[in-house]
């Protein structure tokens, strides 16, 4: 009688374009309620199992429809208040349910009706559960209408705030900045007063709510207050005694910067971020480092250029490893962004330095971080700085200790290679990549065959028949079977990019010989090799030369083997003619599918059904 | 240093014929040994941020060869020589200036502890600030981002050598016969106290010894403190429980509170019931509670000790553990709980009690089940079970039932049949009783469940109905609005876009 989708899919979805339909309906539809007493409905949230309590939760929704809106305000929900007292998982699904719950009491005229339960969630000790909450709230509180917002949302914003446990005032942290706009200034006077106190909390785990929701709250504020406020607390709580306090004052940082008019910067935001970029704790100078474009952008050219540079160059040489880390991530982006008519002399002077020391760094995170961007600064210093002054690094990193480093600089190539061309580094690209090739960690050797397309197209096809193939094949007889597959897959994508008829030549034979390997793992990589490349080699090809090879592994004296030779088959059918498939393919399929071993007969059953059943129609 | 590099395999010949060490068989793949030794963490340390200037030390005159009056002088000049900062990661950076300083350090410390009458007033500051700039610090990130204390070597402090001295001077500072609180307390204030406790996150267990013994001295002698210290060892431990879950000194700060609360006045202040039930309790579900358990059970124990009434509270535990992530470490608590309680308050927690140590005997984990059935060979437990026998027995018996005839484990069993046996001697009666009945529970049970699953299909059902109600009653509207009528003035148009999903009846009811 319906669509089976609709029992999977959340009623939300569905519901939510008909808001003020779907109310009239439900209100109408109220009638058959008796079928379900409301005591019946509650045990079900009062199971003693909590999985069974948990899953009745998650469908709060499905109760709540049974009961029609009246119900489910009258009782479902002051039961639900009453009763906040359970495992944070429930809990946690019933914070999550009740934001999307306006439509179930009724609409946005009905949905202060929610609030309750939501508060008492609010003032969870779990902060999962506290966080969910709050984010319900703050949905919620957009289907407000300005007068319930003032008259319902606003006082609890203000109890919360007040609360004797730190839990609720940290919740309240978050409701500030969704009610502020919409309420007469008045109230706004006071959601400033209460989010003042806040930021003064003794308790250091509200001061870091506080700190954490300033950016946003100061983007609600009036410019004004913006100056006279926010500010004066931006600075104490830069300046807290906690250094987890004074490094969230740097991202509010970044809001508040954009915010202000530029000629305000260098009074109220300049000192304090001068500050935070030598704080005495490195997290707080992490902090400044992680967050230096976005400050970047918010502070413009000019204090860029006089004051960001030499605390970046600061950064770039702090005593923690963390922190240098963090810098170096940012090289790149930091000197595209630097204002344009002075970007070259600044790199060259002020940037570069710095980065020549952290190429011999002696943490090697702090490499690795700034392999991971280095290349892209030839795009911004142009081909004649690149060959003089990059290119040198380039080239150490490429022989560094840490494979990490140097796979960086081979993953980011492409930049270069559009400067100065990647015939520069290919002499000394050659042996870093033999080297992470044979690297004893395998997701070192995996992470540079995932790149081997890349390099293949960049080098030419000469290059890399002369240099790299010899590793290519290797790889498909790793000893991790991780390689192997990943080196079968990339067989796939150098044909993809070379053509069916370099695959001829240079790699078919080469796999289709490891036919006859004694090694049964070395003979099943021939198949898998097979199954991914038959579509990119062509009919031809595979029927002529793969397919004969498949067939006749049909006799190996390995049950795996066997079995894998009828996937292959199934595999390539698509790829080979009616023809081949019937005179060919189906005997052979047929006769595993008498075969001793249970799988091999299994799965030969399985590509007759699934490639003779489609050809069938075909040939119909 | 270079990379250990293991030779490649051989990828063009494999193997000819089959001639494969046998030890290499299993997959017929050459086995690399990929496992190096795990290399040896080299000790970093908390890097200090260096006077520009480093200035020259030179040594001075001894203290014990200098004049009294010049005594308190010279010892000043010594405090302030101690307040230079020397590079440890490099181990032959001044070594001069490191051996002056040690040998002050040293002199200071054998001073204030056997000399009297050193400690007067003027040097107060100064061995405060040489203190402080010596220990306070920001600790280095570790250097092992998934430093776990249960396996790893800790990273250790490379200045120790200094340091240790330092502590050791604060230490017996803080013993010293002439230690004035009245005087100190302008030194050693709420900042001095938060820092200090700040270091209990150090890596170095020596470091967090030192601190433990120190912090509890401050807590005895400045009276002033004790409220603030309380108070921000709760935010530390909130913090850890909701916020990072990292802490190392949790034990040591779990051990100064263990002998705090064993000097709490009675009747309790509600400031430290609530302590109980909003901090030590929570902290049970920790994923590191085996660091701290002892020291953590301890507490709990000596709140229970300290007033019986708090088991009201403690009967949090019961539910608020469920979290718990170990729960054999939690039955061990209850155990010691469980020894100290008086028989009227056993009464009042058994209830909720029992219905956890069933949910474990019925737990798959063997160990889980093994421990909660030990309960059963505690004296004194068993005399509560007794003389409760006709709540308790009703509670656990069908688990016990039903468990005896599943466990996979033999132990378990017979475990469970000696359990089963001591109640049938405690009260023939009611096991008879609850044997006969215990089948028609079990099917009053599986109809339950018949009714829910059919209440559920109901619900369902319902809930399609309703939607596809909604679907139709969309159509309609959409149609009436194709025809240029508008059916509910109410409804805005844009309220009503086309949901793909809900083309469900087939063909749209006509109007």
């Amino acid at each position: 009688m319906s669509n089976p989708k609709f029992k999977y899919a959340p009623i939300s979805v569905f519901l939510f374009p008909f808001y003020n339909l779907a109310c009239g309906i439900l209100l109408c539809t109220d009638g058959d309620d008796s079928l379900y007493p409301i005591a019946v409905l509650i045990d079900e949230l009062r199971n003693e199992d909590v999985q069974l309590r948990l899953n009745s939760i998650k469908k709060l929704s499905t109760i709540a429809l049974a009961l029609g809106v009246e119900r489910t305000r009258t009782e479902l929900l002051p039961f639900l208040t009453d009763t906040i007292y359970d495992e944070d998982e429930v809990l946690l699904a019933l914070a999550e349910q009740l934001g999307n719950f306006t439509m179930l009491v009724g609409g946005p005229e009905y949905v202060h009706c929610l609030l309750p339960p939501l508060e008492s969630l609010a003032t969870v000790e779990e902060t999962v559960v506290r966080d969910k909450a709050v984010e319900s709230l703050r949905k919620i509180s957009q289907e407000h209408s300005p007068v319930d917002l003032e008259v319902h949302f606003e006082p609890l914003v203000k109890r919360l705030a007040s609360g004797d446990w730190f839990t609720s005032r940290t919740s309240a942290c978050g409701l500030f900045s969704v009610c502020y706009p919409r309420v007469s200034s008045t109230v706004k006077a006071e959601i400033r007063q209460h989010f003042r106190t806040l930021c003064s909390d003794d308790t250091p785990m509200v001061r870091r709510a506080a700190a954490s929701k300033l950016g946003e709250f100061a983007k609600v504020l009036e410019l004004d207050y913006v100056k006279s406020d926010i500010i004066s607390l931006f600075t104490a709580l830069a300046s807290d005694e906690q250094d987890s306090v004074r490094l969230l004052a740097v991202e509010a940082c970044v809001s508040i910067a954009t915010l202000l008019p530029q000629e305000d910067l260098e009074t109220l935001v300049m000192p304090t971020l001068r500050q935070a970029a030598e704080d005495k704790s490195w997290r707080v100078r992490y902090m400044v480092a992680d967050k230096f474009s976005e400050l970047q952008k918010a502070v413009g050219p000019e204090i860029t250029k006089n004051d960001l540079v030499p605390a970046f160059q600061n950064l770039l040489k702090d005593c923690e490893a963390e922190v240098r880390a963090a810098a170096a991530n940012k090289v790149k982006e930091f000197c595209e962004n630097l204002p344009e008519d002075s970007r070259e002399t600044i790199i060259m002077t002020h940037i570069l330095p710095c980065v020549k020391e952290l190429v011999s760094d002696t943490n090697q995170h702090v490499k690795s971080a700034l392999a991971s961007v280095i290349m892209g600064l030839s795009t911004i210093l142009g081909k004649d700085n690149t060959v003089e002054h990059l290119l040198p690094l380039f080239l150490a990193q490429l022989k560094d200790e840490c494979p990490e480093v140097r796979l960086n600089i081979i993953s980011n190539l492409d930049c270069v290679n559009e400067v100065i061309g990647i015939r520069q580094l290919s002499q000394s690209l050659l042996p870093a990549i033999v080297e992470l090739a044979e690297d004893a960690k395998w997701r070192v050797r995996l992470a540079i065959i995932e790149y081997m397309p890349l390099l293949a197209g960049q080098l030419g096809v000469e290059f890399f028949d002369e240099k790299l193939n010899t590793l290519c094949m290797a790889w498909l007889i790793d000893h991790v079977y991780a390689i192997r597959e990943a080196a079968t897959c990339n067989l796939m994508k150098l044909v993809e990019k070379f053509g069916a008829e370099w695959a001829q030549n240079t790699i078919v034979p080469k796999v289709l010989g490891m036919a006859n390997d004694p090694n049964y793992l070395h003979r099943m990589t021939t198949l898998f090799c097979i199954n991914s490349l038959s579509e990119a080699c062509g009919q031809e090809i595979t029927t002529k030369q793969m397919l004969p090879v498949v067939l006749k592994m049909s006799n190996d004296q390995v049950a795996n083997v066997r079995f894998n030779v009828a996937k292959s088959l199934q595999k390539i059918g698509p790829v080979l003619d009616s023809s081949a498939l019937q005179t060919e393919v189906k005997p052979v399929l047929e006769k595993l599918a008498t075969d001793t071993d249970m799988d091999v007969k299994y799965f030969a059953q399985e590509a007759i059904s699934g490639e003779f059943s489609s050809i069938n129609v075909l040939t119909e | 240093m270079e990379t250990t590099k293991l030779p490649p395999t051989s990828p063009s010949s494999p193997t000819t014929g089959f001639s494969v060490p046998s030890a290499e068989k299993v997959d017929g793949f050459p086995r690399r040994s990929m496992r190096r030794a795990r290399q040896r963490r080299s000790h970093s340390s908390s890097q200090f941020r260096y006077q520009s200037s480093q200035v020259e030390l030179t040594p001075l005159p001894l203290l014990k060869d200098a004049p009294v009056a010049e005594l308190h002088d010279l010892f000043c000049k010594k405090l302030q020589q101690c307040c230079v900062l020397f590079d440890f990661l490099d181990c032959v950076a001044d070594l001069k200036g490191k051996e002056i300083k040690r040998a002050a350090l040293n002199e200071l410390v054998e001073s204030v502890a056997t000399s009297r009458g050193v400690l007067i007033e003027p040097l107060y500051p100064e061995a405060i600030k040489m203190i402080s700039v010596n220990i306070f610090r920001t600790l280095p990130p570790s250097e092992n981002p998934e430093f776990d204390p249960e396996e790893d070597e800790p990273t250790l402090e490379a200045s120790w050598p200094h340091l240790q001295l330092v502590y050791e001077f604060f230490l017996r500072f803080l013993e010293s016969p002439d230690f004035q609180p009245s005087m100190a307390k302008r030194y050693v204030d709420q900042k001095f106290v938060l820092q200090l406790l700040e270091l209990f996150d150090s890596e170095d267990p020596r470091e967090r010894e030192y601190l433990k013994t120190i912090l509890h001295r401050v807590y005895g002698k400045l009276l002033g403190l004790r409220a603030y210290i309380r108070k921000q060892i709760n935010n530390i431990f909130l913090r850890f429980i909701y916020e990072t879950e990292h802490f190392n000194g949790v034990a040591e700060l779990l051990e100064i509170l263990g002998s705090i609360i064993n000097g709490f006045a009675l009747p309790l202040k509600s400031e430290h019931k609530q302590f109980l039930v909003r901090v030590l309790i929570p902290l049970h579900t920790a994923k590191s509670l085996s660091i701290f358990h002892a020291q953590l059970a301890y507490c709990v124990v000596q709140f229970m000790e300290k007033d019986a009434t708090v088991t009201e509270y403690v009967r949090h535990t019961f539910s608020v553990v469920k979290g718990c992530k170990s729960p054999v470490m939690f039955l061990g608590e209850i155990e010691e709980i469980l020894d100290v309680i008086e028989p009227s308050q056993f009464i009042r927690v058994q209830e909720p009690l029992f219905k956890q140590i069933s949910a474990c005997i019925s737990s798959p984990h063997f160990q889980v089940a093994e421990r909660a059935l030990y309960f059963w060979n505690n004296e004194y437990i068993l005399s509560l079970i007794e003389e409760n026998c006709q709540v308790i027995l009703p509670l656990v018996f069908a688990t016990l039932y039903r468990v005896s005839k599943e466990h996979w484990n033999q132990t378990i069993v017979s475990l469970i049949y000696n359990v089963l046996k001591t109640f049938m001697e405690m009260n023939s009666k009611l096991f008879d009783d609850l044997t006969a009945s215990y089948k028609v529970e079990k099917q009053k049970e599986m109809k339950r469940e018949r009714e829910r699953t059919e209440l559920w299909r109901g619900l369902e059902e319902q809930q399609e109905r309703r939607l596809q109600t909604l679907g139709e009653a969309s159509r309609n509207q959409k149609n009436l609005q194709e025809r240029g009528e508008s059916a509910q003035p109410s409804s805005p148009q844009t309220a009503l876009p086309e949901h793909p999903d809900l083309d469900l009846s087939g063909a749209p009811s006509t109007t």
